[in-house]
């Protein structure tokens, strides 16, 4: 899988996750450049995008993350 | 042929009927959500407070949507996290004022302030468990006496460790031993209270995989008590109580046979080829699945065929020596070559049931999708493998038992005899000949200290039927048979098939030479049975007893009570007035000219 192709899944998975079609996520997107990206959800964005790549972040990774540039770089070094 | 199942309008979103995908369900919450809202319309509004021993977001979110789908609206008031106890126990001006009609403990055993030790002596952990059970009892009492309302508590699941491995079990220190016996302890609370229900999340993670149910990395992360993925399976449960306690469960099932009740197809194997009984594995498996639904009937759950077959070949296969059913275990049989959806259709008309209230359970998927598709809010499984059809069935939830009387175990027998009656009235063509049939009996009389119950409940569960919609309690049931100035009787029915018991209460005030009617209600189970003109033969000879020469009738119109809306017109009343809401006011002089108008029910109205 290509960064490129991690991205573009990842829209989807924001997409659903957020009831928006017009989310795109970036190198640099973080929580509060979406509205409803708040703790609680980011719960279900981990679980989510944990299915969709069949891969699990560790307990410090979800607390470090800074940026979905960060979270791409995980799953690209664990995703199957 | 393509037919649509993801949505369906009126009925049950696919998406949420088991077995259903958690994780999905919670990544398109807000979807599902938003097309529920455009679906739905109307239905019942209930109010409840989720109070949590740890983190509850999504846990209420995904009851939310369980709810809807069954048509409830949920109001909720969520506790902050972990303050179940305090929300309670403490002065909360904002639960007082919310009203809850249901409150939802959600606890676990991240909950239990501590275990025994090792060295704690028997004594010692039977006072520590006592204490850690009233706790709970003690917040329980104070929901009931401040709001009145239902309670749902979660039971503790077993943890996810054991210290002193299998002996965990038995030995008294040990955690599972301690939760076992704490669990114990809620279930005798439980039995008995009629407004205390359990949700099992004991058996619940077992079912899900203890391991994964309380992974800690929720607990760590977000202070959730089980992982999230398992959250729908949990909110699910809850939403199946819910349901159960607003009357909607499921009534009954209408099964297929070749494929679904046995292996094999009866009219091109025959009857003596069918894969059922102990012989091979198949038929096992099939023998068991029977023996599952002949278990339903004790609920009061009723069984139906709807089989494309000969008649012949169907009741062949169904008198299987070694079949668990036998033809008296079902109340409606078609086997004929019409489609599926129309003999569930009649089924449930002779049965007087919505189809909304039947689950149809056919191996055919092209059979299950013409039903769904035809018939709006029919539960219909996707049952695979006969040795999976069970278990599919059961964890829908469609029977959850809140409660339970003696009506409900007796409903078998009473469809049964409705199936009967209709069965000979088809017979006839002439409908007072099939009145005659039936050899009906009446007891009509002034209310009786046995039938108190029965007629205040009467009053309160009877729309339709029903002239002035007047509630009584039972102590004012009793007031007003004692009191001299009132006429009071109830009426009782039976015939060939059986007793319908109690059905109808006429309650008339005198005054004078005048007697006001103030209650007039019937049951449904004996429409068009000549019952009401039995009950008003009665009054008026009681009048007439009496020095009372007009009976005055009323008619207070409500959504449901249209039925009646000329009923005293029907009686030989004269309309004396009527307001622009339809109230209506009727009179009937009575006299030795009055003559009888039941003439199909032996009255039976003297001691």
């Amino acid at each position: 899988m290509t960064r490129e192709e991690v991205f573009k899944a990842l829209d989807e998975v924001f997409e659903e996750v957020f009831d928006d079609a017009s989310i795109h996520v970036g190198e640099t997107t973080t929580a509060k450049d979406i509205e409803d990206w708040d703790s609680l959800e980011h719960i279900n964005l981990v679980v989510a995008i944990e299915k969709r790549f069949s891969m699990k972040f560790t307990m410090g990774e979800v607390t470090t993350m800074k940026n979905v540039g960060e979270m791409v770089d995980i799953i690209l070094e664990r995703a199957q | 042929m393509h037919f649509r199942k993801d949505k369906r309008k009126e009925g049950g979103m696919k998406e949420l009927e088991y077995p259903f995908d958690g994780e999905y369900i919670l990544k398109k919450k807000k979807s599902i959500k938003r097309k529920l809202l455009e679906e739905k319309q109307g239905g019942i509004k209930t109010k409840i407070a989720v109070l949590g021993g740890s983190t509850t977001n999504d846990i209420k979110l995904t009851l939310e949507l369980f709810l809807l789908n069954y048509g409830i609206w949920p109001e909720f008031y969520e506790s902050e996290y972990n303050q179940f106890y305090e929300d309670v126990m403490f002065d909360n001006p904002v639960l007082r004022e919310f009203q809850p009609d249901i409150v939802y403990i959600h606890t676990s055993n991240r909950n239990i302030r501590a275990y025994p030790l090792l060295t704690d002596s028997a004594e010692d952990v039977e006072q520590f468990l006592e204490a850690e059970y009233q706790k709970y009892e003690g917040m329980w009492e104070k929901i009931f006496m401040e709001y009145q309302c239902t309670i749902i508590q979660n039971n503790f699941e077993m943890p996810y460790y054991r210290l002193m491995g299998n002996k965990e079990a038995s030995d008294i220190h040990g955690k599972i031993n301690y939760l076992t016996r704490l669990n114990e302890k809620i279930y005798a609370y439980a039995r008995q209270h009629d407004n205390f229900f359990i949700n099992d999340i004991n058996y619940l993670s077992a079912c899900y995989g203890l391991e994964r149910w309380s992974d800690p990395f929720y607990w760590h992360m977000y202070k959730y008590a089980l992982a999230v993925p398992a959250i729908p399976e949990l909110s699910f449960n809850v939403a199946n109580i819910i349901k159960s306690i607003y009357g909607k469960n499921k009534k009954g099932f209408v099964l297929d046979l070749d494929n679904t009740l046995w292996g094999g197809i009866v009219g091109d194997d025959g009857a003596e080829n069918l894969e059922i009984g102990q012989e091979t594995s198949l038929g096992q498996a099939y023998t068991e699945f029977q023996a599952y639904l002949k278990e339903q009937e004790q609920l009061g759950i009723i069984l139906n065929v709807d089989s494309k077959n000969e008649r012949e070949n169907a009741l062949a296969g169904i008198n299987h020596p070694d079949g668990i059913l036998k033809e008296d275990d079902f109340i409606c049989i078609k086997a004929n070559w019409n489609p599926k959806d129309q003999n569930l259709k009649e089924i449930a008309s002779e049965l007087n049931l919505l189809p909304e209230s039947l689950v149809f359970i056919d191996d055919n998927p092209a059979e299950r999708a013409i039903v769904s598709a035809q018939v709006p809010g029919v539960a219909v499984p996707e049952i695979e493998r006969v040795e999976h059809y069970a278990h599919v069935i059961d964890r829908s939830g469609f029977f959850e038992m809140t409660n339970f009387s003696k009506d409900d175990a007796k409903r078998n027998e009473m469809y049964k005899e409705n199936a009967r009656r209709a069965e000979l009235k088809a017979t006839f063509t002439d409908y007072r000949e099939y009145l005659l049939s039936l050899k009906m009996h009446g007891r009509i009389q002034a209310f009786e200290p046995v039938y108190m119950a029965r007629i205040a409940q009467l009053t309160n569960k009877s729309n339709q039927f029903n002239l002035t919609t007047k509630r009584y309690t039972q102590p004012e049931i009793e007031e007003t048979a004692a009191d001299k100035n009132y006429i009071t009787l109830y009426g009782k029915l039976e015939d060939k098939f059986g007793d319908n018991g109690v059905v109808s209460v006429v309650i008339g005030r005198v005054e004078k030479n005048a007697c006001h009617i103030e209650l007039w209600l019937m049951s449904c189970r004996v429409l068009k049975r000549d019952m009401e003109f039995a009950m008003m033969d009665t009054l008026v000879k009681k009048c007439m007893e009496r020095g009372i020469d007009i009976i005055y009738g009323y008619y207070y119109p409500t959504a449901k009570n249209a039925m009646v809306k000329d009923f005293y017109g029907i009686q030989g009343f004269e309309k004396v007035s009527e307001d622009a809401d339809g109230n209506a006011t009727w009179k009937l002089a009575v006299d030795e000219t009055y003559e009888n108008k039941n003439t199909v029910i032996k009255v039976e109205d003297e001691q």
